[in-house]
Order: structure tokens, then C-alpha cells, then sequence
């Protein structure tokens, strides 16, 4: 028998995944006990798991790569960052989600535990450097989806949401862990690092199931960001889910699926940027073109949000096929402020909704500054980010990425970006035009807790700041590829 | 042709067969039964490949356990195939040309040119008294602890979802009657008297 030499894992780097874990293992043994008066003890204790998670995450941060568990865990700038976002991300989707919950009767432990697993598998995902790990990430992030979409257990519209993304995502799955198949049986190892090192040394036969096996990867990924021609289950999944899942779905998850498009693309195949960089273009041409046509002819700002988040998907992927330090670090700025924005737009929803009203419609949005001009002015800053106008921080994300596609040469790219943002400003305006110069159908008075009020404000005003003085996220998202 | 390509191609035949059978079949049932003669020709397959403590596992946790547990649902939830299969024979030649191609393209890729004997290493066969159990079980828990402890949150997760999502309290069912609230049930919570005129027989 082989007597492997084994040495015991530093669990330093892991200190925040284990204590996440333990955590919504303790909350998942008090849910039961708890009766529905005292049901907010729950929330309480996830913000604050979530919150004590970010301060180990910051504590344990080292300005060098650190590898554990036999290098199918890694540790560096770019994964904490991505990983302090998603829990922020994360804690306000709880926060802005608390009264839709209660107004719709599903305020129940399960939606935190099980977004505290997500959480969990999305920092799998962001520290995975192994396929393996990778994968089972994946699977942990997408199985509490799955769960979430479907928790309002009445609404037959969740129901079919849950069935076409459980079975679209499997089907996902399937191809990501093919591919993954093919690259382990050329290469012969799992270590993201390793298959870059031996991909180098490869013959020419071999490229060509190595090049079989990234196109698989590939549609894996494009399915989980939503890029087209994957992108078939984004509006329906959007638009049935309950709110605040949606908030969910749009936010966090797409900060780890970059994260595992850079482990995977440009960590584990790297040599082959040259084929990738053309699949690439095509999806994000063609994310950009049909996210922002079609999102036009939307009636439901759910939907209308849905196609906007493929057009944006079609935008960070540009960064990222740029193939440059510059390029990965404006798509992670990128990422980072489409999820501040997806918060704000889906958080608007959930505050103009009320107990048997989904505010879903566009027309729901008519004459808001009449009814609240506080929250119209967030609202305003909001769809303008999205549409990358200055002097918010969506212009500097669109412009950031826009210059690493003319570094590398691919002028025409960014040229085509720009002409399909410039027609995506038409459905960001007509939310704007609704809530300035349209009269109010319904003259309700927005009532939230003030908690969510103010993190809503926070939200906008960050989103307005971070376009004034962007110059720190820029920084942090530099250092994290230098 | 070797004896143990002769058994290959026999198991890959039954496979490939049984897997088509599993999509095509009418009847659920035999579906199910194909599916576990399937997974059967794999887990001998697997053997081949000397991984016998996997091939041993998929017959007891799929065949053993999944697969009955499967037939249990097939035979409870009476599924009306003729709905379902309402669009089979309209998408069957698009279908089938995706499929014949994408089969074409792959056995170029990945056929014996790229992964055959002459380009990938000759497998060499383990020594006598080689523990295939033994080597998995010195691996599990030290290289691939982090995996292993991810697979077992992803358990959690299903088990969580799964009891989330299914689990209803019906109050107006009497499969959910509470004996002791039963037992300490009083005459005035069950019964009222109600006080009424008596009515005349006049009109």
C-alpha cells in the first residue's frame, strides 16, 4: 500500500467558511424552536453571522496567495474582496427583503438558512482551486436557489420558476461537469494550477479535447451568468420567483459566477485565451444586442430587470476577454457595482410592493415623485447608473471595461458596446419619465420599516458616491490582480 | 479480440441499450427496470476499470436503494404518458439530427485518435492484494477532506429544501388531529346551546 505523506491542513484562510458553516448549522437547530412572535430572532442572527463572517474574512486577509487542503482552497486579494462584497450584498438583500416575507406570510427560518448556504457555496466558488471544489460550490449555491425560487409554495408561478431553472440548471451542470471530465482526463489532475501547468506542455492532439473540454466549461458558466445564448431561463426565473428571491438571484450569485469564470478561464486555461476570447466575443455581442432590444418591449419591470442583467452580463464579459490585468479588474469593478445596482432596482420593488400588491409593473412606477420624491430621486439614480450615465458609478464601470477592450486592439467591440448601451438608455429613461411626468394611478403611501429606508437610501447615495469618488473600489479591484 | 474486450463490448451494448430503452420505453415501470440494468453494465464496467469498491457502491445505493425508491414513485403518482409525450414524434427528426451530429462531433474529439492507447499512457494493472477500499478510505478524509465536507453541507441543503418545500401542516385534515388536545377538549368548547323562541304553529 501507498503510505501517502499527509500533512494537516492550515485552516486559517478557511477560519470564515467554518464559522459560516457552524453558524447556519446553530440557527438551523433554532428555527424549530422559535414561534412566529420571536420568528425575527432569526434574522437577526443571520445579519449577524454574516456580519462577524466579514470581520474573520478582513482578519485572516493576507496580501499573499495562500494555499490549504491540498491546494483545492485558495486565498487571495481578488476572493476576499468578492467574498466581503457578497456578504454586504447578501445582508441587504435580508434586510430589504424582511417585509415582504412577513406581508406574504413566508417569513420563515428555512429562507435564511438556505441563503446562508448559498452564501456558503458562493464562497466556495470564489476560493475553489479545484474542479472539484469548483463544482460542488456550484452545486451547494444552486441547489439553495433552486429551494428559494420555490419557497412561496402557493404561487404557481415560483413553482414554474423553480422547475425551469432546477431543470435548465441541471442541464447546465451536466455540460460544466463534462467539460470538467474531458479537461481532468487530459491533463490528469483536479488543481486548477496543475491543469494550467501541464496545458502548456500538451501536444496538439490533446489541445483539441482540451478545446472540447473548455467549450462544455464555457456553456456551463454562460448558463449560471445568463449570457446568450444561455439566457432563456433569466426573465421566467426573475419574474416568478417571489421578490425577494429575485433580489437574491440578480445579486449576490452573479459576484461568485465571476469569480468562477476567472479560477477557470483565465487561472486554469489561460494558454487558451486565444480560442476563448472569440467565444467570448460572441456571447457578450450577442448578450448586449438581445438583453437591450428586447428589454424594451417589456411591461414588467421585473422582466424589464431580467434582460437588463443579460446585457450587463454581455458588458462584464468584455473585461474579461480582454485578457488583461486591466481588463479582469475592470470586470470585477463591474461586477461589483451591477450587483450595488440590482439591489437598488429589485429593493425598489420590494418597497413600492405592499401585503396583496407586487409593484412588478413598469406602470406601477407612474408619478412616484409625487408620492415620495425621496425614493423617485434613488430610483432616478439607480436607472441611470445602470444606464452609465455620469456622475454615477455605472458610467465609470461601462467606461472601465470599455478601455480594456481598446487596449487589446478590439476598437469595432467596444464601438458595438456603446451603440447598444445607447439604446439600452431607452427603457432605464421610461422608468424615469414614468415617475417624473406621468400622474399616479395609485395614490398609496409607501410604507416600510425604517430600517430598509434607510439602507435604501444608503444604496442609492453609495451608488451616487462611489460614481463621484470611485477611486477606492478602482484601487482595491487593481490590487487584486497586480 | 481479447476476452476482456469481448466482455467490454458485451456491457457497453447492454448499456447503450438499456439507456435508449430508459427514454423510450411506454411503460414507467419497465423504465425504471431498464435503468437499473443500466447502472448494473456500469458498475460491471467500472470493475474493469479495478474500481470495484465504486462499482460495488453504485449497485447497493442505486440499484439497492435510489432505484426502489424511484419504482415506489413511478407506481404512486400514475403519470400520464400520453400528455407527456404529446410533442415526441413532432421535434423526433430535429432531435435526432442534433444528436447524430453532436455524436459525430464528439467521436471525433474525444475517439481512440485523441484518447487511445497510442496517445495516453497503457494503464498498468495493480499488484496482488492491492486495496482499492483501502486507498479510497486514505484519501477521503486527509486530500479530500474540504470536498468531502462540502459534499456533506450539500446533504444538508437537500434535506433542508426538501422538508422546506414539502412539509404542510393541514389543519383540516384529520391525519394532523392532536390527541391531547382531544383528550382535554370540554363540553362548552364543543357544544352551545342556543336559545330560540318556540315557534307557533299559527301561520
Amino acid at each position: 500500500m501507498m503510505q501517502t505523506s499527509f500533512q494537516m491542513p492550515d485552516l486559517t484562510p478557511a477560519i470564515p467558511e467554518i464559522f459560516l458553516l457552524t453558524m447556519t448549522c446553530i440557527i438551523l437547530l433554532i428555527v424549530p424552536y422559535l414561534s412566529d412572535k420571536n420568528r425575527v430572532l432569526t434574522y437577526l442572527l443571520s445579519l449577524g453571522s454574516l456580519a462577524a463572517t466579514a470581520a474573520l474574512t478582513v482578519a485572516v486577509h493576507t496580501s499573499e496567495t495562500v494555499y490549504t487542503f491540498s491546494g483545492s482552497f485558495v486565498s487571495d486579494t481578488m476572493g476576499d474582496v468578492l467574498k466581503v462584497f457578497v456578504y454586504l450584498v447578501t445582508a441587504v438583500v435580508f434586510i430589504y427583503s424582511r417585509k415582504y416575507l412577513l406581508d406574504r406570510n413566508i417569513f420563515k427560518g428555512e429562507f435564511y438558512v438556505l441563503g446562508l448556504f448559498a452564501v456558503l457555496g458562493m464562497m466556495v466558488m470564489i476560493s475553489a482551486h479545484s474542479l472539484l471544489t469548483m463544482y460542488l460550490g456550484l452545486e451547494l449555491l444552486s441547489l439553495s436557489l433552486y429551494a428559494l425560487v420555490a419557497f412561496q409554495r402557493d404561487s404557481k408561478d415560483a413553482t414554474e420558476a423553480a422547475m425551469k431553472y432546477f431543470v435548465l440548471g441541471a442541464l447546465a451542470s451536466g455540460m460544466l461537469l463534462y467539460g470538467m471530465s474531458l479537461l481532468y482526463g487530459v491533463t490528469g489532475t483536479l488543481d486548477i494550477g496543475g491543469v494550467q501547468t501541464v496545458a502548456a506542455g500538451l501536444e496538439d492532439s490533446k489541445k483539441l479535447v482540451m478545446g472540447l473540454g473548455l467549450v462544455f466549461v464555457i456553456v456551463g458558466m454562460a448558463f449560471k451568468l445568463g449570457a446568450v445564448p444561455f439566457h432563456m431561463w433569466i426573465p421566467d426565473v426573475y419574474h416568478g420567483a417571489p421578490t425577494a428571491v429575485t433580489l437574491f438571484i440578480g445579486t449576490a450569485p452573479k459576484i461568485a459566477a465571476f469569480a468562477m469564470v476567472m479560477r477557470l478561464l483565465v487561472e486554469g486555461l489561460g494558454d487558451m485565451h486565444d480560442q476563448w476570447q472569440d467565444i467570448l466575443i460572441i456571447m457578450a455581442v450577442l448578450s448586449m444586442a438581445i438583453g437591450n432590444v428586447i428589454a424594451i418591449a417589456q411591461t414588467n419591470i421585473k422582466r424589464m430587470l431580467a434582460y437588463s442583467t443579460i446585457s450587463h452580463v454581455g458588458f462584464l464579459l468584455l473585461g474579461i476577454l480582454a485578457g488583461t490585468q486591466a481588463g479582469y479588474s475592470s470586470s470585477m469593478f463591474y461586477v461589483i457595482v451591477y450587483a450595488l445596482m440590482s439591489m437598488g432596482g429589485f429593493g425598489m420593488i420590494i418597497l413600492m410592493s405592499r401585503a396583496g400588491f407586487e409593484a412588478d409593473k413598469i406602470s406601477d412606477f407612474k408619478g412616484l415623485n409625487e408620492r415620495s420624491p425621496w425614493f423617485a430621486f434613488m430610483m432616478l439614480i439607480i436607472m441611470l447608473s445602470m444606464a452609465g450615465v455620469p456622475p454615477t458609478v455605472g458610467f465609470y464601470a461601462k467606461l472601465a471595461v470599455l478601455q480594456s477592450v481598446i487596449g487589446v486592439g478590439l476598437t469595432w467591440l467596444a464601438i458595438v458596446a456603446v451603440v447598444f448601451s445607447v439604446i439600452g438608455m431607452f427603457y432605464y429613461l421610461r422608468v424615469i419619465k414614468y415617475m417624473y411626468f406621468d400622474k399616479a394611478d395609485d395614490t398609496t403611501p409607501i410604507e416600510s420599516p425604517t430600517d430598509m429606508k434607510l439602507v435604501m437610501s444608503a444604496n442609492g447615495l453609495g451608488i451616487l458616491f462611489l460614481g463621484i469618488a470611485p477611486g477606492s473600489l478602482l484601487a482595491m479591484c487593481a490590487a487584486a490582480f497586480s | 479480440m481479447s476476452i476482456e474486450q469481448i466482455i467490454f463490448y458485451v456491457f457497453a451494448t447492454i448499456l447503450v441499450v438499456c439507456a435508449t430503452l430508459v427514454v423510450t420505453l411506454r411503460n414507467p415501470v419497465f423504465c425504471a427496470l431498464a435503468l437499473v440494468l443500466a447502472f448494473f453494465t456500469s458498475a460491471g464496467i467500472w470493475i474493469f476499470l479495478e474500481a470495484e469498491f465504486l462499482a460495488l457502491t453504485l449497485i447497493l445505493v442505486y440499484v439497492g436503494a435510489v432505484m426502489v425508491l424511484f419504482l415506489f414513485v413511478v407506481m404512486m403518482l400514475d403519470i400520464n404518458l400520453t400528455v407527456l409525450r404529446e410533442g415526441f414524434t413532432r421535434y423526433l427528426p430535429l432531435g435526432l439530427v442534433v444528436s447524430i451530429v453532436l455524436i459525430a462531433e464528439l467521436v471525433m474529439v474525444v475517439g481512440p485518435g485523441q484518447l487511445g492507447l497510442e496517445s495516453m499512457p497503457v494503464p498498468i494493472p495493480h499488484p496482488e492484494g492491492y486495496s482499492n477500499t483501502k486507498e479510497i478510505g486514505s484519501v477521503l478524509y486527509t486530500e479530500f477532506l474540504y470536498p468531502f465536507e462540502i459534499a456533506a453541507v450539500i446533504l444538508v441543503v437537500a434535506i433542508v429544501a426538501a422538508i422546506s418545500l414539502t412539509l404542510r401542516r393541514r389543519s383540516n385534515t384529520k391525519v394532523f388531529m392532536k390527541p391531547e388536545e382531544q383528550v382535554v377538549v370540554r363540553r362548552k368548547d364543543r357544544v352551545r346551546l342556543v336559545k330560540m323562541s318556540s315557534e307557533s304553529n299559527n301561520d
